[in-house]
């Protein structure tokens, strides 16, 4: 099987419009999350990570007009942009085109403004990428609830094994609605405020909207490290379409999985980059998979509290939050970790660390429906 | 990559249930009264089916249609869907309820995939899933995805589906696949199975 390698990337958040202004965030220990007392999306208190639509707006502007193009369209738009800029060299006559969301343009429902109603259609957010730029195969687009993000990498490196492409550009996004505020307000999962994942006193969500770009390809950087996708699984809890299982099932199916594509046991796994949503059940669930996977006292953390959750991006996000961390030997901590709040042991970053070697790094989410994904993450290439 | 057959398939339209070939049910083509008997017909105590919306119904009614085909079901039989309109109609249910009072129950269902948990829990499937918006259906991609999970063991048994519910207007074709070492079913024999009149 052909493996898929990790390239140019590109996070679009609160926390900067360019990679490096993330990771810096990241480092030192800055949240992008704010609070609102009253918002566009609710009447009560929340807290969220928001992107400022003005200064959104005028980096746009430097490639398309702002006022044809939604907030998320833009968003996912100067993503997919910077990784094009610079490898020039790339055709985009044969490179793949698969894209992440949830919700796309639902906001649109409540007011369509100057849009046609097509707008509302996740497969005519693909064609928009695919037009702009002017891409010569057709997009694929993923809505798979929250594990979207990592999912289009699953369904990159296929595509790439099925002799459809030998490189694409996998682009995820969602933005911040009423819709999907009052929805996850409606299930009285979210958090007014940061969140606090895996923690004694978390109590919910915040949400936030994002997007995210990277190159992938069946081949290595020559003569440098390079991170490759070296194993994926997904499984469904077949337990409740709302809430995750309690033991744990479809998780720990998909980590056992994913160890076995990859080919290692659980310890070569030196960190996991969580889901860590800071929901009372997804953290509980989330700590019985990784003890079941003999992975209680190996490094993890969650970066919800930087981002919020934002959903179709967040896996694809927290996937080029590993790369970097790969390659820089580095952890981002969890932020407002306090006392451990889940019936099994596991071991919370709370501390920046950049001396820490990591040849492989787990990514797990789960989302609605029962979904489940985990990653394995490989550092290939150093010292030979 | 690894072939596969076509095992059963069943294809839903204009109040019709056709399966492998043979209409084995119709009524009204009337979206709600379909529903309720088609779910009639298949003669089976399943009281969480009244709670589904309507695409999660669809899907419901077509994997339960080629699944009791089956001797045994496997945990790992993968779902592979597919449609244009994702949770569309469910989507406009919610965002109306937002006007007086958020549903949650309502909410829960504005995702494509929520209907792959649903068949998962019907069946016991603790098995890969993928969801794709296309607009329209694409053999192909079911396919090629399918075969990969295959290839790489992490399915014995794929689900594949077109599932599309646009507004009223419900369109479906669903069929279960497996390794074959025979013969190959073609992107060309599944379109023309999607493409026939069935009276």
């Amino acid at each position: 099987m052909k493996n898929l390698y990790l390239h140019e990337d590109c996070i679009i958040s609160p926390l900067g419009c360019t990679t490096s202004e993330n990771l810096e965030h990241l480092r030192s220990g800055t949240t992008g999350l704010q609070k609102f007392n009253k918002s566009e999306f609710l009447d009560t208190p929340i807290c969220a990570g928001v992107v400022n639509s003005e200064v959104l707006a005028e980096a746009f502007s430097a490639i398309g007009d702002p006022k044809a193009f939604t907030k998320l369209e833009q968003m996912m738009l100067l993503a997919v942009h910077q990784i094009l800029i610079k490898n020039p060299d790339l055709n985009r006559m044969e490179t793949g085109l698969i894209v992440s969301t949830t919700k796309g343009n639902v906001h649109l429902l409540e007011d369509l403004c100057v849009f046609k109603k097509e707008r509302l259609l996740l497969s005519n957010l693909g064609e928009i990428i695919k037009d702009f730029f002017g891409f010569g195969l057709k997009p694929i687009v993923v809505s798979n609830a929250c594990i979207s993000g990592g999912l289009a990498l699953a369904v990159a490196k296929k595509m790439i094994n099925a002799g459809k492409f030998n490189k694409a550009v996998v682009v995820g996004g969602d933005m911040l609605s009423k819709f999907i505020v009052t929805g996850f307000n409606s299930f009285q999962a979210l958090s007014e405020t940061a969140c606090k994942p895996f923690s004694k006193d978390r109590n919910g969500i915040n949400l936030g909207e994002a997007a995210a770009a990277m190159l992938v390809s069946d081949t290595p950087k020559k003569d440098s490290v390079t991170i490759s996708l070296a194993g994926d699984a997904s499984a469904n809890d077949a337990n409740h379409i709302s809430g995750p299982s309690r033991t744990g099932e479809g998780l720990f199916k998909s980590i056992q999985n994913s160890l076995k594509e990859a080919g290692i046991s659980s310890e070569a796994i030196k960190a996991v980059a969580t889901h860590g949503t800071a929901t009372l059940y997804n953290d509980e669930m989330e700590a019985i998979a990784i003890t079941r996977s003999d992975l209680g006292a190996t490094p993890l953390h969650s970066v919800k509290a930087y981002y919020g959750h934002t959903l179709g991006a967040s896996a694809l996000i927290e996937s080029i939050l590993c790369k970097h961390m790969m390659l820089n030997n580095e952890i981002y901590p969890s932020l407002h970790f306090n006392k451990l709040g889940v019936s099994k042991e596991i071991n919370v970053v709370t501390a920046y660390q950049n001396s820490i070697n990591l040849d492989y790094v787990l990514k797990t989410a789960s989302g609605f429906g029962g979904c489940n994904l985990a990653m394995v993450f490989k550092k290939e290439g150093q010292n030979g | 990559m690894a072939n596969l057959s076509i095992d059963h398939w069943v294809r839903i339209k204009d109040g019709k249930i056709i399966a492998d070939g043979e209409v084995i049910f119709a009524s009204e083509a009337d979206i709600a009264s379909f529903l309720k008997a088609a779910f009639k017909f298949l003669n089976i105590k399943y009281p969480k089916f009244h709670k589904m919306d309507r695409l999660s119904k669809l899907g419901f009614i077509a994997s339960e249609t080629v699944m009791k085909e089956e001797a045994e079901i496997s945990e790992d039989t993968a779902l592979v869907f597919s449609n244009n309109s994702s949770s569309l109609a469910s989507d406009q249910n919610y965002q109306e309820s937002i006007k007086n009072f958020p549903s949650p129950s309502l909410f829960v269902y504005t995702l494509p995939n929520i209907v792959l948990g649903e068949i998962s829990i019907r069946f016991g499937l603790k098995s890969e899933n993928v969801f794709f918006i296309e607009d329209e259906f694409n053999a192909k991609l079911l396919i090629d995805y399918s075969a990969q999970l295959i290839e790489s063991a992490k399915a014995n048994k794929v689900l594949c589906a077109w599932l599309n519910l646009h507004n009223v207007e419900y369109d479906v074709f669903l069929w279960l696949s497996s390794e074959s070492h025979k013969k190959e079913i073609t992107e060309e024999q599944i379109r023309k199975i999607y493409d026939a009149d069935y009276d």
